[in-house]
């Protein structure tokens, strides 16, 4: 569980997000919504325990990230940033290698090379495990990138629009694989996700969180936070929360 | 099979480099003399030098993650030359040991200085990011502001010959007892080698290394003190060399991506190979006279260098 209390964060001394207090649910995928602007970024980076509080703290399982050793940090958080990551030419072997750094700290040992090769397997990319990273389509190369997030093994997975620049194809193919790994069980990880597509956010999330201005405007399972009226209010534009097929869908009416 | 290649090439370049020079065999003078008091240093002093250079460029571009800085443009062998005639001014007769700490120092500074610099530089354009460097050199380099004072005391002083030998890089005076501290720069490698995951990390952005648990600001200054303190051993004893920490990196880079740990012996060795070529060339082209290696440096490495950015821009600043 992630707890968050009354936590302000700023970045170069401007308030971002003020007074945010809610939870978030130990397993489970969560996503977080709202407007450009809203301090989406600025809140996974505050629950990686990145950016300091300026008031407040986030409680990881327990732990007050933001005070953690960063050795410590990463055995509890991933992180993936948003793109466009500058990363170095490396093959994609290397990139989820790099994923593992946080547990042997430069010695890997056959553990860690199994985590890597299960990522490799998870994310469908063993075949282009010695491709570097620029040879890659956009597609191929995010999903290398949530792979290699996969592989830092931590309870849990934050991810900053991972569905940027993907096809409906490739973007699906995350959310499911992500949704099954965040299913309770045994290994199951929590995943935070900062979403824009509503119809992802609709289809795969358990928890979501939404923000405006800098504030939590609710927090709560999929059903009672994605109604009609809360997103149509969040984003000051129609939208509808319907049925399709038995699935919920968000339309722009 | 190809680092096979490199290393063989290498050892002709050696002994090339052992045989070439102004006194041939059979010149009036102990050519076991030439050997061990002349061509040998000159020889073991570019293969240092060209693998300090090449590895100090590799460090630069990680760390600011752009692929067309390199030491040479981020201000650091001209604050090593501030230093260094600063510790020369005030204590003359310090031990080579102390000049070269100085040195270091000011070369660390210096470049602290330009990545205060480049964090408001934005970074859309990789190109910007060296033409900031080439003018914060510049300033601090003997045409700036700060560099017109030092040359002025420099003058004053009767230091200026000083100024020329470490501002303009080449072999000729490279004797035994006055190249050793190169070695300095093994060691150095050495160290880098431990750091070199690390420094990797430093090269996908502060963000993505701090999450990974990486402390980013201890690495930062880790692999620019290592960075630092090669310039300076290289800027005191055989003076300052442009484009060879730009162009080696950026061809390992091509040829095998960025893994810094397993790049890095590749690296070195391509550094070192081109370095000693750049020395014999100069040696041969206006025989019995010598052209400086920095020089023929600057000249093949500037046409190398606008190829690699006419090849891919878009990769160019994608380090």
């Amino acid at each position: 569980m992630i707890q968050i209390e009354n936590l302000t964060l700023q970045r170069d001394g401007q308030p971002i997000l003020t007074g945010v207090e809610t939870t978030i649910p130990a397993t489970g995928l969560t996503a977080l919504i709202g407007p450009n602007g809203a301090g989406k970024s600025t809140l996974l980076h505050g629950l990686a325990g990145l950016l300091p509080p300026a008031a407040g703290r986030v409680l990881v399982n327990g732990i007050d990230i933001a005070s953690a050793r960063p050795a410590e940090r990463a055995l509890r958080v991933a992180l993936l940033t948003q793109n466009p990551l500058l990363v170095p030419r490396l093959s994609v072997r290397d990139l989820i290698g790099f994923g593992r750094w946080p547990h042997h700290r430069g010695r890997p040992r056959q553990e860690d090379r199994d985590h890597v090769d299960e990522a490799l397997r998870v994310f469908d990319l063993s075949a282009l495990e010695h491709r570097s990273l620029d040879s890659l389509s956009g597609g191929q190369r995010q999903r290398a990138y949530v792979a290699m997030a996969h592989a830092q093994a931590t309870p849990w997975m934050l991810l900053d629009e991972p569905l940027s620049a993907l096809d409906p194809r490739y973007a699906r193919d995350i959310m499911e694989r992500l949704h099954r790994l965040s299913r309770p069980g045994e290994g199951a990880r929590g995943v935070v996700i900062v979403l824009h597509d509503l119809g992802m956010a609709a289809r795969y999330a358990d928890w979501v969180v939404t923000l405006r201005d800098g504030r939590l405007v609710r927090s709560g399972p999929r059903p009672e936070v994605m109604t009609t009226e809360a997103l149509s209010a969040l984003f000051e534009t129609g939208l509808a929360v319907d049925e399709c097929r038995g699935r919920p869908v968000v339309l722009p009416v | 099979m190809r680092l096979a290649a490199i290393t063989l090439c290498l050892l002709l370049l050696v002994l090339l480099s052992l045989m070439i020079g102004a006194a041939g065999p059979g010149g009036g003078l102990d050519s076991g003399v030439v050997m061990s008091v002349s061509r040998i240093p000159r020889t073991l002093a570019a293969l240092l030098a060209g693998a300090g250079l090449a590895l100090s460029g590799a460090v630069v571009q990680l760390a600011v993650q752009n692929r067309l800085v390199e030491p040479g443009l981020t201000g650091t062998p001209e604050a090593a030359m501030i230093g260094l005639l600063l510790i020369t001014l005030l204590a003359p007769a310090s031990p080579l040991m102390v000049k070269m700490a100085v040195a270091s120092l000011a070369a660390l500074i210096g470049t602290l200085g330009f990545l205060l610099l480049a964090q408001h530089v934005p970074r859309q354009d990789p190109m910007l990011l060296p033409l900031v460097g080439m003018i914060y050199g510049g300033v601090l380099g003997t045409g700036g502001i700060l560099g017109s004072g030092a040359t002025w005391i420099a003058w004053n002083a009767d230091l200026v010959q000083y100024l020329g030998s470490w501002q303009t890089g080449e072999f000729s005076g490279v004797l035994r007892g006055r190249y050793e501290l190169l070695w300095l720069i093994a060691a150095l490698g050495g160290l880098l080698y431990l750091a070199a995951d690390r420094i990797t990390l430093l090269g996908m952005g502060e963000d993505h290394a701090r999450s990974l648990g990486l402390n980013a600001r201890q690495t930062l200054l880790l692999g620019l003190g290592i960075v630092s303190a090669t310039i300076a051993a290289v800027v005191v004893t055989v003076g300052a060399m442009p484009f060879v920490g730009l162009i080696v990196p950026n061809l390992v880079s091509r040829w095998r991506g960025d893994n810094l740990r397993a790049n890095l012996p590749l690296i070195a060795l391509l550094g070192a190979a081109l370095m000693l070529a750049a020395d014999i060339l100069g040696r041969v082209i206006r025989w019995p006279y010598e052209i400086p290696a920095s020089t023929i440096f600057a000249v093949a490495g500037a046409g190398l260098f606008l190829w690699l950015i006419h090849a891919a821009p878009r990769q160019a600043g994608r380090t």
